[in-house]
């Protein structure tokens, strides 16, 4: 196995030939090619995913820690519903089970199923942890804020949601960045994205160490990218002295 | 003292180690002989060819030709026993665990191929794979011609993808390919009506419609789109286990008794769940087994 072939990337899907620039033209595809437009899907995938779990998250986080208990039973609810179905499981239902009873929803992409899939999944742990920040403020915050007039929504927009978000950067980069690792599944539901290529491009190549070893590194780039952009954005919005004075 | 018994140790792990390297240096046939154990490379599900029962038992078309081998070569090295074990793989590493000598013969569902045959050797040829479409009975596909904007399934892992893509860039016809993430699962789309038709190895459309609810509602339909040798593997450059094996394969093709084995595994009832996969022997396996070779899959492609 101690012999590498690593010009296996340039050879064309369709005929298994060298190409020489890596990259196919007039139609011709390398398995480069492929793995760039796989890494293409996770990425969107992953992003999107993300978009929907942030807000989601957000919004389910939020209720869980207001006044009103039929909120709090709303978020609570959707939080335990999301995080306590393996996660190919929720894939699989909403692919397979969702558009059973529900037919207009067999003719939605699986691409936007699994995009909600992952989403609402990661959702539920993201409203675990903007729960967890927001109640790591002292009590006194909250109220201090609606004795001086504001209303409950201005209490969360200018009190007690800066802070609270400042505090769960840390967690939510893990998970923006288990986002991109979770989108492998997609596979399972028909998207070309960097696992599926893995599985049918060591198939046909019979070369799987190198391909694993290329997918991982793209996995890893992905991944890293993110913990540095929220990292970078951690830095950027820190505010000197707050989250120490929040810790009290 | 301590050190003494470190490096003795050592000595000892070493030599273990080494042990099996040396066995496989001297071939497959010594190393049998030596160890009085064998280990076979199975499937857990690779249709009629190779399966598992349950129990940590395996079963199949495959699977008792290699049972047969086995007992010819026990015969052949006079041994008064031989213990078989039996090792499951799938398509990802049966090819590095014969390399490294954990399995010694595979009796499963590879395809004998040029690549492959760089790194293994393969048995004459006892199974030609014919890869067809399954659809449903009242879709009225009969070809693959009218596949032109349909939902195709395959499964992810297969060569079935790569055949294709081959077929679609040749012809300009335009398949909207689902991939299933197992067979079962492809199956599932057939059956839920997310795609119209499925392209896999005939075999295993065979036995995917005998176990479905109702079989009665679909069909294998058209054409055959490729063809492909499916053999028993072996270590590369081991000539004389080769010789054992492909003799006693021979044997058995000459005397008919293949034709009955292959009876029992496709058109009998099999187990576990007792269904019969009703897929006769196709032309082309006959013809290998009355000429018998080891001609790779490109070969067949050519004709």
């Amino acid at each position: 196995m101690g012999n590498w072939d690593w010009q296996v990337f340039c050879k064309n899907t369709i005929d298994g030939e060298v190409i020489a620039s890596c990259f196919g033209s007039g139609g011709d595809i390398t398995y480069l090619d492929w793995m760039m437009s796989a890494w293409g899907w996770t990425i969107s995938v992953a992003l999107l995913s993300l978009a929907v779990a942030l807000v989601f998250g957000s919004l389910m986080g939020i209720l869980r820690t207001t006044p009103n208990r039929g909120l709090v039973f709303l978020g609570n609810a959707w939080t335990e519903l999301f995080r306590n179905i393996p996660l190919l499981v929720q894939i699989m239902l909403w692919y397979h089970v969702v558009p059973a009873l529900v037919p207009p929803l067999r003719d939605v992409p699986s691409f936007l199923l699994v995009v909600a899939a992952l989403g609402l999944f990661t959702s539920a742990r993201i409203s675990e942890q903007v729960r967890a920040g927001i109640q790591s403020l002292p009590r006194g915050q909250r109220m201090a804020a609606l004795a001086v007039g504001f209303t409950l929504p201005q209490t969360y927009r200018y009190v007690l949601l800066p802070m609270a978000f400042r505090i769960i950067i840390p967690p939510l980069t893990s998970e923006s960045m288990n986002i991109v690792k979770n989108s492998s599944v997609a596979f399972a539901v028909s998207i070309s994205e960097l696992t599926l290529f893995a599985l049918q491009a060591q198939e046909e190549t019979s070369r799987g160490i190198e391909i694993y070893l290329g997918v991982t590194a793209l996995y890893f780039v992905s991944a890293f990218a993110i913990n540095r952009v929220l990292h970078f954005i951690e830095e950027r919005v820190r505010v000197p002295g707050l989250i120490a004075a929040g810790g009290k | 003292m301590k050190a003494m018994s470190i490096i003795a140790a050592a000595v000892m792990a070493a030599s273990v180690i080494a042990l099996p390297a040396l066995a496989q240096d001297a071939g497959t046939l010594k190393k049998i002989k030596d160890s009085g154990a064998v280990t076979m490379g199975v499937r857990e599900s690779s249709g009629g060819l190779s399966f598992t029962v349950g129990d940590g038992k395996f079963a199949g078309f495959h699977v008792e030709l290699c049972q047969h081998v086995l007992a010819d070569i026990q015969k052949q090295l006079g041994m008064a026993r031989l213990d078989v074990k039996y090792q499951p793989v799938t398509s990802q590493n049966r090819i590095p665990l014969m390399q490294n000598g954990t399995i010694d013969i595979e009796c499963g569902s590879t395809t004998n191929n040029t690549a492959r045959q760089k790194d293994v050797a393969f048995a004459v040829t006892t199974f030609v794979e014919e890869v067809r479409i399954a659809t449903k009975a009242n879709s009225g596909i009969t070809s693959i011609s009218q596949l032109n904007g349909r939902n195709v399934a395959t499964t992810t892992g297969t060569t079935s993808v790569q055949l294709l893509r081959k077929h679609e860039r040749a012809t300009g016809v335009d398949f909207k390919e689902v991939f299933g993430k197992d067979h079962a699962d492809s199956f599932l789309l057939l059956e839920s009506g997310r795609a119209d038709a499925f392209v896999m190895d005939a075999q295993i459309l065979a036995g995917l419609i005998a176990k479905s609810k109702t079989p009665g509602d679909y069909k294998i339909v058209g054409e055959v789109l490729n063809v492909e040798p499916i053999n028993i593997m072996m270590r590369k450059d081991d000539p004389a286990f080769k010789k054992a094996v492909d003799d006693s394969l021979i044997k058995l093709m000459k005397s008919g008794e293949i034709a009955k084995i292959y009876d029992k595994w496709f058109m009998q009832p099999i187990p576990p769940a007792n269904v019969r996969i009703g897929l006769p022997a196709s032309d082309a396996t006959r013809a290998a087994w009355a000429n018998p070779n080891d001609k790779p899959a490109e070969d067949y492609a050519k004709k």
